[in-house]
């Protein structure tokens, strides 16, 4: 019998605007010792259906319309809330995205892991704080007779989403939900936590729910899989079947939007528009904490119509390189020379005049807009600024700006949250493409959004670049995006550069042992071809 | 392009869309729309109290006395037959001036020095904020006194000697907004663009802090209003035969079981106008963000 078995749910929202169907007559199930995803974009109601079975979207303004979950035979759209609060984090756990908003910061991780084991079992704490030592060992966390006392905040982001885990799995549920566990983790950490959660999927032999937005970050663990639109079900099958005899057009969709395959290389001639020589930008924390050395000692080029990608984890100071060209954060030493002009040292009129011909790309489309501003001031700002436009023929440039971007010219009186991030994401290109730079710092442009909205993004971006004869800086950690819009790439780790080559040189023979770490943690590799 | 669009964009281009869409929101919100007309009531009477009072404001009719409301004197009299609605609007100039000019001061120095802080950090930040640190440990009543003292008594140094107190918890306010606000990548984007500090701070740090700004502008109207009463019955601000509201009040608190509409009246203005600014101010914060449930 299977662990888990949903038959018709179906979820809506009611707003001021009408009925909204957000999970439309779904059924699946999930057996026990498998791992099921569950794949839709941002939107297609994958989180509302696992949430809604818990009992954990409000209502109102949620309304569960109908269905049944049948969880060990009981449903559980009929439970109580108090039969519902006995299941969750006992039989049912969840684990979540972002393990530091889901910690308490003012409470001892130790003191958390044991709460539902005393809470549910009604164990003494000292037998659960036994348990949780062990579990913390099992999920990998190192000493933890010490590092059970410590606070969230001590742990780094992968490490914070294990204790995340061991707290999942301290009361021995049958079934896990992940709900995107690893999206907010780098690529590297990102491939160990799968693989843990794979192996103690396997040696508890528990049911789990992975909620994913990227087919590939599933393509190695999933067992079965369940792929979402707009609410309903569009396919379900095991995994081979998905991967390699793909029927719904919309999961073919979600194939082809893994980024792969690499650029050939443009023509770009080898003429340096940027020589970085010795950079150094060091953070000083004060107090008597030591220097944090963000990016020491790089040296590269950036050829004058080029897509340069920089690539590492986080902290390895690829973002900090991009705001010390911009001079958005002060360099220490080292000089940043961009077509004959030392940008270190200038200042006043002159900074703003080279200001005009580099600019930058967020990662974040939801913070790197203005939330007061329509996208008619936003793109309109640089235009006046500059005197690229007057106060007369500013509308025209602005609408040949959402033209370039394509966004529709209606939306030139919307505010930045009536879009969507994908959306977004273009106001931000078109801001950055108002003063007619030359060279652009794209930081992280597509980690933020969704995978078949980070395909259109990219092939935008390629596109504008070729068109507007860019320069570009692309920022990112993931190796496989990066290959996919890059001409060259540059490894960093630790604030240094570690190599640099072409995308085909990098994947098919990496000198460096990071460099191959970073490949082998492309998730999904074995089945898109990627050697490493 | 389509007509929607062309109309779109003329609209875009007068350039004030915010304030053009807060006032569109706020004309929906019917009780901010109560406090805003009365609120223009009180300030248009303050303004035409000269021409339009009954009487003069320091006529006196002693063998009047005080009277309960009649058809000659509509709200009563005092203890000293002037008439209380005389006495109610001339009070309202002062203490709407007070409140509003108190505020308006306050509200300038403590955005700017706030923002400024916040926004250039580091130890321009520290200096700053030590300053107002100093000036809030020094006692209050001191301080006026000694203001008193050596410029005399002076309606308008009121006014500046409460703003000048009144500005330091604006400041604090402003400067943890801009702080927060520094973060964000839309001030690292305007920066990329070029634009000065100045020009950040006024066009995108100072609309996005405006919503706690403008709940504690209604809160210290209404303080405002009440120092000056407390300050004004130690002696040191409005003296008879002027007045104002708070004056009033404790004169009417004074002798409330005899005569209660000498309490009564000027203590419903003065409530009036506290309503009037709350619901104003909820209004307003809700009317600037956009994000609101207007569209």
């Amino acid at each position: 019998m299977a662990l888990l078995e949903v038959n018709n749910l179906e979820v809506s929202f009611v707003t001021r605007n009408g009925v909204n169907k957000a999970v439309d007559d779904i059924s699946f199930t999930v057996e026990s010792g498998k791992i099921t995803a569950i794949i839709g974009e941002s939107g297609s109601g994958k989180s509302v259906a696992c949430y809604s079975m818990l009992g954990l979207v409000p209502t109102p303004p949620g309304r569960i319309d109908g269905g049944q979950a049948l969880f060990d035979g009981n449903d559980l759209l009929k439970l109580s809330e108090a039969e519902l609060r006995e299941i969750r984090g006992r039989d049912i756990a969840m684990i979540f995205q972002d393990p530091m908003t889901c910690l308490n910061p003012y409470m001892k991780i130790g003191d958390q892991l044991i709460e539902p084991l005393v809470y549910h079992r009604k164990v003494s704490r000292a037998d659960a704080r036994q348990r949780a030592i062990e579990l913390l060992d099992e999920v990998g966390i190192r000493d933890p007779q010490t590092t059970i006392d410590n606070y969230p905040h001590e742990f780094s982001g992968g490490m914070r989403q294990r204790v995340m885990i061991a707290m999942a799995l301290i009361n021995e549920p049958r079934l896990l939900i992940a709900d995107e566990p690893t999206t907010a983790l780098d690529v590297t950490i990102q491939a160990q936590i799968l693989q843990l959660i794979a192996d103690l999927q396997k040696k508890r032999d528990i049911g789990v729910i992975f909620i994913s937005h990227d087919l590939a970050v599933v393509a190695d663990i999933a067992d079965q899989m369940v792929v979402m639109q707009t609410g309903k079900i569009v396919e379900t099958g095991d995994r081979e079947a998905i991967f390699e005899n793909a029927q719904h057009p919309y999961t073919r969709k979600l194939l082809s939007a893994i980024p792969s395959g690499s650029k050939v290389s443009s023509d770009a001639t080898p003429e340096p528009l940027i020589r970085v020589e010795k950079l150094c930008t060091w953070f000083d924390p004060g107090g008597n904490k030591p220097v944090v050395k963000a990016v020491n000692d790089v040296s590269f080029e950036v050829h004058r119509g080029e897509v340069l990608g920089l690539v590492g984890e986080s902290g390895s100071g690829k973002s900090t390189i991009g705001r010390s060209i911009l001079r958005l954060v002060p360099v220490t030493s080292g000089h940043i020379d961009f077509d004959g002009t030392d940008l270190t040292s200038l200042e006043g009129t002159e900074l703003k005049k080279m200001r005009r011909r580099m600019q930058m790309i967020f990662q974040d489309p939801f913070a790197s807009l203005n939330p007061r501003m329509t996208v008619f001031d936003t793109l309109a700002e640089p235009l006046l600024l500059h005197g690229i436009e007057t106060r007369k023929t500013v509308s025209q440039g602005v609408l040949k700006l959402m033209d370039d971007v394509g966004l529709a010219r209606a939306f030139v009186r919307k505010y930045p949250h009536e879009f969507s991030g994908g959306q977004r994401q273009r106001i931000a290109i078109g801001r950055a493409l108002a003063t007619r730079p030359e060279f652009i710092v794209a930081d992280e442009p597509v980690s933020a959004l969704d995978v078949t909205i980070q395909a259109q993004i990219l092939e935008l971006m390629s596109e504008l670049g070729r068109e507007y004869g860019l320069t570009m800086l692309f920022v990112s950690h993931d190796l496989a995006v990066v290959k996919h819009i890059a001409d060259r790439i540059l490894v960093l780790y630790h604030g240094e550069l570690v190599e640099q080559g072409s995308g085909e040189e990098l994947f098919n023979n990496p000198r460096e042992d990071y460099t191959r770490r970073l490949l082998q943690a492309i998730p999904g590799r074995g089945l898109l071809g990627i050697s490493a | 392009m389509s007509v929607e669009a062309i109309a779109d964009v003329s609209m875009a281009e007068e350039g004030t869309s915010l304030w053009q869409d807060a006032w569109r929101r706020l004309r929906k919100n019917r009780l901010a729309l109560f406090g805003l007309v009365v609120l223009s009531t009180f300030i248009v009477i303050a303004l035409l109290t000269p021409w339009i009072a009954p009487y003069a404001y320091d006529a006196q009719d002693l063998d009047l006395g005080a009277t309960p409301p009649s058809a000659q004197n509509w709200l009563g009299t005092d203890i000293f037959g002037r008439d209380l609605m005389t006495q109610i609007m001339y009070g309202g100039r002062v203490s709407l001036a007070v409140g509003f000019v108190a505020t308006a001061v306050a509200l300038l120095i403590g955005v700017t020095w706030g923002a400024i802080a916040g926004y250039v950090g580091g130890k321009v930040d520290a200096v700053m904020m030590r300053m107002v640190d100093i000036l809030y440990a020094l006692p209050f009543m001191i301080f006026i006194v000694l203001l008193m003292v050596v410029f005399g008594r002076n309606m308008l140094l009121l006014f500046l000697a409460i703003g000048a107190v009144e500005w330091l918890t604006m400041a604090r306010i402003m400067r943890g907004q801009v702080q927060s606000l520094r973060q964000q990548e839309f001030v690292e984007a305007a920066i990329s663009i070029g634009l000065s500090p100045a020009t950040i701070i006024r066009r995108h740090m100072i609309p996005n802090a405006l919503g706690p700004v403008i709940v504690y502008t209604t809160l210290t109207i209404p303080s405002v209003m009440l120092l000056e009463a407390f300050l004004s019955f130690l002696g040191l601000g409005i003296q008879p035969p002027q007045t104002s509201w708070g004056l009033l009040i404790s004169y009417g608190a004074e002798t409330m079981e005899e005569f209660p509409w000498l309490l009564i009246f000027p203590g419903l203005a003065l409530t009036l106008t506290l309503f009037s600014l709350n619901f104003l101010g909820d209004g307003l914060r809700d009317a600037l963000d956009v994000r609101g449930s207007g569209d």
